[in-house]
């Protein structure tokens, strides 16, 4: 929160507190613009929020504990899916969602630390491309496991999932509070994203200033030293992998009782370079620069949609880069820009907490 | 027995492919320390261009003969790809040779990614159906395998391809140059080695045997697309780390055994996790009737076939993590 305020630009360094009450406004007035603009909008901002979620868990993973993670969306899968089995009609289960949530959380926790066991040793990019690989395997798994038994009706993927239920009161439809005035039901689930964010933010960062959160930065910036001065590297390691995980796991609930449907391909390798892309554009091991890194990837595609369609249809006559193509392009001259002119990210983190740049164990060759 | 072998010769084939690409990813490791994430995507552009130099022949000389329009495509393909290699080193990677271990790292993946959009753009999105210049058609059976014209030629250009990079490396000035810059690039710049321009022209080596492993990838199976390049990419990556890292002979062999491992083991995956075959669970009462009219009940089909790679890479990298005949050790990374 404070360092969401201080990067408002102008008015965070000269008044703090005010601009805490515009951040704090800005969020809570957010979806309320956005219903203006169209329900689209609303819906791109819900998506931002989930995005917001998984950056702050890798980030658990890549900021805080160094450990390049290339798989990560594989656990918003895991939510993904348990939410898909426990809630809808495939398997026939409707189990309400203070039990779907925690078990997609506890599953993804139990995937972190499948993945995390074998590759303790690892370090940088071998790391990184183990971690690709068991993204991709849990894909390919979604994709073949419709045969022999079908559990996860393969590449058609699973769908009619349950929504979000709070209390016996369905926040997928709208809310009609009287006769002429109702909330729109994206707007509610943008709120109650937004709980789950602040949530996860709290959480993290009580675990970024505890101990915990303290060995696993002794560890990113030199793990041979953070052995030695007693931190259980092997316990640290698997704890960083499996909280970020459970982020995931919950993001991934969320995800697919929003959605109502899930299938393979939005657990694409794209998928995790863009949520990882975030995190590096936003500035890594940084809260508030996660946060405005996630908003802003996730909310830069879909300006360039609404803006760039017209401009080409006018300049062009038909359309010659469509919105996806854009996206990717977006994320990959942001990751390869960012990298060259400003390797900490727009918001550096602070030094307090970890080296103020990009922090790795390794020194480099040579 | 003749599954087996035909299993062989298509796995040896895959795999001196993979082998090719496997050699760009250590010799840009072995001197750099770094990942050339993007290694793969330079095979797909050398696919997607010889395809268009293929169709542009085609179409303006078309009594040119099958031959020289695929050598004409390939040699294109090369410079397209040698002038990207060096576009690319000089731009992403050079500045950042002595940063945190991570920023090269992150940056090739961006570029790879943006390979794969500048190829979306210019090519679509649709599979295109590679020219089948050499004959497909297998020949006469020996020994009850077949074997088409293609693979004997991807085998034969890629065995000498080897050899002369061995050649170059070992017996040249320019050889002994990179040798000593993959030892240690400082010591090497003060024996009067120019580093950049090693480093650029391993790029340079690097991308072309990639675009030559792309169009025969792209001639072996019929098809180009724009992200064709990310699966051979990880496998020969794969391939790379089970040789040892940095070690030329090791990318080799370890491109023919991925190879071969991959191919023989999707022939037997599937009938290996049937439990029909397996007579306790074949008794079971779920099973009795699928099993008893010939059907199968495969755990895991020929579909998992991509996951080998995967798995191969996390075991080697676990509990070998210098390779086959590797001497660099992971710890480095």
């Amino acid at each position: 929160m404070n360092e969401l305020a201080e990067a408002v630009p102008w008015l965070g360094s000269r008044n703090p507190k005010a601009a805490r009450a515009f951040v704090l406004a800005l969020m809570l007035i957010a979806p309320l613009i956005a219903v203006m603009a169209g329900n689209t909008w609303v819906r791109i901002l819900d998506f931002a929020l989930l995005y917001v979620m998984l950056a702050l868990g890798l980030n658990l993973v890549v900021g805080f504990a160094g450990l390049l993670d290339l798989g990560y969306i594989a656990f918003y899968a895991v939510g993904a899916y348990t939410w898909a089995f426990l809630a809808s009609p495939h398997f026939g289960l409707h189990l309400p969602f203070w039990m779907v949530l925690p078990l997609g959380a506890f599953f993804a926790a139990i995937a972190g630390l499948i993945l995390g066991a074998p590759v303790l040793r690892l370090r940088g990019d071998y790391l990184a491309i183990v971690t690709l690989g068991f993204g991709e395997i849990v894909r390919i798994f979604m994709n073949n496991l419709n045969h022999p038994i079908n559990i996860t009706n393969g590449p058609q993927g699973i769908n009619m999932l349950d929504s979000l239920h709070l209390f016996g009161w369905d926040i997928s439809r709208n809310l009609q509070i009287t006769e002429s005035f109702r909330i729109n039901s994206l707007v509610l689930y943008y709120y109650v994203f937004l709980l789950f964010v602040v949530g996860s933010v709290y959480v993290i960062r009580r675990l970024q200033v505890s101990r915990i959160g303290r060995g696993w930065a002794a560890i990113r910036d030199d793990e041979l030293a953070a052995k030695a001065i007693g931190i259980n590297t092997r316990n640290m390691k698997l704890l960083a992998f499996s909280m970020g995980a459970t982020f995931g796991g919950v993001a991934g609930g969320l995800f697919g009782a929003f959605q109502g449907f899930v299938s393979p391909e939005s657990f694409s390798l794209m998928e995790s370079i863009a949520v990882l892309t975030m995190v590096v554009f936003g500035g890594m091991g940084n809260l508030g620069g996660v946060i405005v890194g996630a908003v802003a990837l996730s909310l830069l595609p879909e300006l360039l949609r609404s803006f760039a369609l017209p401009v080409q249809e006018a300049i062009f006559g038909h359309v010659l880069l469509d919105p996806e193509v854009l996206r990717m392009l977006l994320l990959s001259l942001a990751m390869i820009l960012m990298m060259l002119l400003r390797p900490a990210g727009l918001l550096p983190a602070h030094a307090r907490y970890s080296k103020p740049e990009l922090a790795t164990a390794g020194k480099g060759k040579a | 027995m003749e599954t087996l072998l035909q299993q062989i010769v298509n796995g040896l084939v895959v795999g001196s492919v993979y082998a090719l690409v496997a050699l760009g990813y250590t010799m840009v490791y072995g001197i750099l320390g770094l990942i050339n994430f993007a290694h793969g995507d330079v095979l797909m552009v050398g696919a997607l261009v010889s395809l268009q130099v293929v169709l542009f022949v085609q179409k303006t000389w078309p009594a040119l003969g099958a031959f020289p329009t695929l050598l004409i495509a390939l040699v294109s393909a090369m410079a397209v790809c040698m002038a990207m290699g060096y576009i690319i080193e000089r731009t992403a990677y050079r500045r950042l040779r002595n940063a945190p271990r991570l920023a090269p790292l992150i940056t090739a993946i961006g570029v790879s990614f943006l390979l794969q959009t500048l190829a979306m753009i210019i090519w679509g999105r649709n599979y295109h159906s590679f020219p089948q210049l050499i004959d497909t058609t297998p020949l006469q059976p020996i020994a009850g395998v077949f074997i088409t014209p293609v693979q004997i030629i991807i085998l034969l250009s890629s065995a000498c391809l080897m050899t002369g990079l061995i050649l170059l490396v070992t017996r040249t000035k320019l050889g002994r140059a990179m040798r000593a810059t993959a030892e240690n690039h400082r010591v090497a710049s003060l024996m009067g080695v120019d580093t950049n321009k090693i480093i650029a022209t391993t790029f340079v080596l690097g991308s072309a045997l990639a675009a030559i492993a792309g169009v025969m990838f792209s001639t072996n199976y019929g098809v180009a697309h724009y992200a064709m390049g990310f699966i051979p990419g990880i496998k020969a990556f794969t391939a790379a780390v089970l040789g040892g890292i940095g070690n030329l002979g090791g990318a080799m062999v370890g491109g023919i055994v991925l190879g071969l491992v991959e191919s023989i083991g999707a022939g037997y995956l599937g009938s290996m996790t049937d439990l029909c075959n397996l007579p306790v669970w074949a008794q079971t009462a779920n099973l009795q009737e699928t099993c008893s009219n010939g059907g199968s009940f495969e755990l895991l089909s020929s579909n998992y076939q991509d996951i080998f790679a995967f798995v191969i890479l996390g075991i080697v990298l676990i509990f070998r993590p210098t390779g086959l005949m590797g001497e660099r050790v992971s710890d480095r990374a």
